[in-house]
């Protein structure tokens, strides 16, 4: 009931339906671009290389021939499954780090939270270049990179949640009763920082395809396959920026803006929701 | 605990950090492909005398922890190594590159502060009406769009207009008559790239700075200094601000430690031969002495900013120490 009754409210949010839309939009351009491209997003054409928008290809094509609308629609998959993979890495780290040390407190407490500091201290994308260029191209490579250095900060604030949490009467009593430390970490805490979490799990989301963005355009991480950052680098490489040649620059950044501000107004949104204080004058 | 406990205990956390990332330094890049000899010997500009001297100085044929000891050692006499790219000492390569990123980065902080502060304080003020909608809307929007690409659009901007060059510091090869004259070179160089980063870390200080101020705006003592019947402005300036502060100034050291590194797309986008656009070129390189050194600095700003966050704040807010 309480769940339900949250979601009614989160899409009375206004920021909270924006983004559920935006994401709901990538979402089927990435599984239907292959039924909506109007090309193959790798076909080349000798023939037909740097051609201006027009309405057989209306961003144009790149220097290969290549369609750049169909590499454009093609370029959300990457982005979502890189973006919530990765996330969903980060978050999960978070999430047990944070309980374990929370919930035990003493000497785990003390050691999980330095690790967390140093992770939190280290230059992540600095890192994630070098050991991206480490593991070479590949999608899982950059999912891993981009998740296991990102689980820092959503361990310390499920840990500081945890650790008032842990003082309440209910879980007081569960324990009274008898019940296992597993049992009340994932039954009777875990529910109470899951709203938090689901804000920050969208944070992360967004933070991921950012990153991902980069990566590519700094040249390392998965090169190879179809993403926006790539058209992007590509644009760069070849000198098509400088030519100016908008079409091939201008959509991809906006597609990975859109879909980045969608998680974060999904994000702020069910931050709004639990921190009403944040609404301000009545408008949601 | 005494405040003189406070500060031993952070500048000892510091110590620790600056230890365990010298360590990770070390490992990290052993665990590159190709070790470090075979790197110095892909070197076609290095003789095998040259070579051995290197290998001996770097103790590159000691056992690994000997190897470890050295370039601790190494690491705090700032001995890096040379560059396997641009065959010169790695400090020689690294310290122009942190000036010319500096002159990038504090007017850009600066003016991203100061806007920030500003926007946040007039949304906070206004909230929930089309002021704050504006200023928390751009803000959020500002975040969510990728350095590199709106880096592009400028440079667009800049070649459909023809006013201003899109890449590096200086006009390459140009005879300036003045220092004055090569100022103003550096000057147009510089606006594209500042306005770029300048945007990217305004939004962050704006939102920070408003949800700060809403939290304070709503305690009892502003309440309570309203109904004394004080001026808006004067309890925005002698209650609200000095409170809402707190959170911004930390956030503010720990950004200006992360700097450098957050500066490595609009680097590498405009070609500003700053840290960030060397680690870009060391990694096309496999430059791994220079990327060694260049991450140890980066991570040093990094603790050393937090550093200063925490005495600053354990200054402006005593309940800090005690805790």
């Amino acid at each position: 009931m309480r769940g339900t009754g949250l979601f009614i409210e989160f899409l009375h949010n206004r920021k909270g339906a924006a983004g559920l839309a935006i994401v709901a939009a990538f979402t089927f351009m990435a599984l239907f671009a292959p039924f909506i491209s109007p090309y193959n997003p790798t076909s080349t054409n000798p023939q037909a290389f740097l051609l201006p928008p027009s309405p057989s290809h209306p961003f144009g094509t790149d220097n290969l021939g290549q369609d750049l609308l169909s590499r454009d629609l093609y370029g959300a998959q990457i982005s979502l499954i890189v973006g919530l993979a990765a996330a969903g890495v980060a978050v999960a780290i978070g999430l047990v780090t944070g309980l374990v040390s929370g919930y035990f407190g003493g000497l785990v407490d003390e050691v999980i939270m330095r690790i967390v500091d140093f992770f939190i201290v280290i230059p992540a994308l600095v890192i994630m270049i070098v050991v991206a260029a480490l593991l070479g191209p590949g999608l899982l490579n950059v999912i891993a990179v981009i998740g296991f250095l990102s689980w820092a900060p959503v361990a310390r604030i499920i840990r500081s949640m945890v650790l008032s949490l842990r003082e309440r009467p209910f879980v007081e009593s569960a324990r009274a009763n008898n019940g296992g430390s597993l049992y009340i970490m994932f039954r009777h805490i875990f529910p109470n920082v899951s709203s938090v979490l689901y804000g920050n799990a969208m944070l992360a989301v967004s933070s991921a395809i950012f990153t991902q963005a980069a990566l590519v355009f700094l040249g390392v991480g998965n090169v190879t396959s179809i993403s926006w950052g790539g058209i992007i680098r590509e644009a760069y490489t070849t000198g098509a920026l400088t030519a100016g040649d908008m079409a091939w620059v201008v959509p991809p950044g906006i597609f990975i803006f859109t879909l980045i501000f969608g998680f974060i107004l999904i994000g702020y949104a069910v931050e709004e929701i639990m921190n009403p204080r944040l609404r301000g004058g009545g408008s949601g | 605990m005494g405040w003189a406990g406070y500060l031993l205990k952070r500048v000892a956390f510091a110590a620790v950090s600056i230890f365990a990332i010298v360590t990770f330094d070390f490992f990290l890049f052993r665990l590159m492909p190709g070790n470090p000899i075979q790197i110095l010997y892909r070197s076609p500009a290095l003789s095998p005398a040259q070579i051995t001297s290197l290998k001996s100085q770097f103790g590159l044929n000691l056992p690994l922890y000997q190897q470890y000891l050295l370039f601790i050692r190494n690491s705090f006499t700032g001995n890096f190594g040379i560059s396997i790219n641009y065959l010169q000492p790695v400090s020689q390569v690294l310290f122009p590159a942190i000036l010319n990123s500096l002159v990038l980065l504090i007017p850009a902080n600066i003016l991203a502060i100061l806007l920030g502060v500003f926007a946040g304080r007039y949304a906070a003020w206004k909230r929930g009406g089309a002021a704050d909608g504006i200023i928390t809307g751009s803000s959020m929007a500002l975040f969510s769009i990728p350095t590199f690409w709106l880096g592009g659009i400028l440079i667009l901007v800049a070649i459909f207009t023809g006013t201003l060059p899109v890449s590096g510091m200086y006009t390459l090869g140009a005879a300036y008559p003045s220092p004055l004259a090569r100022f103003s070179d550096l000057l147009s160089h510089l606006i594209l790239p500042l306005i770029t980063l300048t945007l990217v870390l305004f939004g962050q200080y704006a939102v920070i700075m408003r949800n700060s101020l809403i939290d304070v705006l709503s305690e009892d003592y502003i309440i309570f200094a309203r109904s004394k019947g004080a001026r808006d402005a004067y309890v925005m300036r002698k209650h609200a601000m000095p409170n809402a502060s707190l959170p911004m100034i930390s956030i503010i050291a720990v950004n200006l430690g992360n700097t450098f590194a957050g500066a490595i797309l609009t680097e590498v986008v405009f070609s500003w031969p700053g840290i960030g656009y060397l680690i870009y070129e060391s990694i096309l390189a496999r430059d791994y002495p220079v990327l060694q050194a260049a991450f140890l600095i980066v991570a040093i700003a990094i603790v050393a900013a937090n550093v200063c966050a925490d005495l600053l704040y354990s200054l402006i807010d005593p309940r800090v120490r005690y805790s």
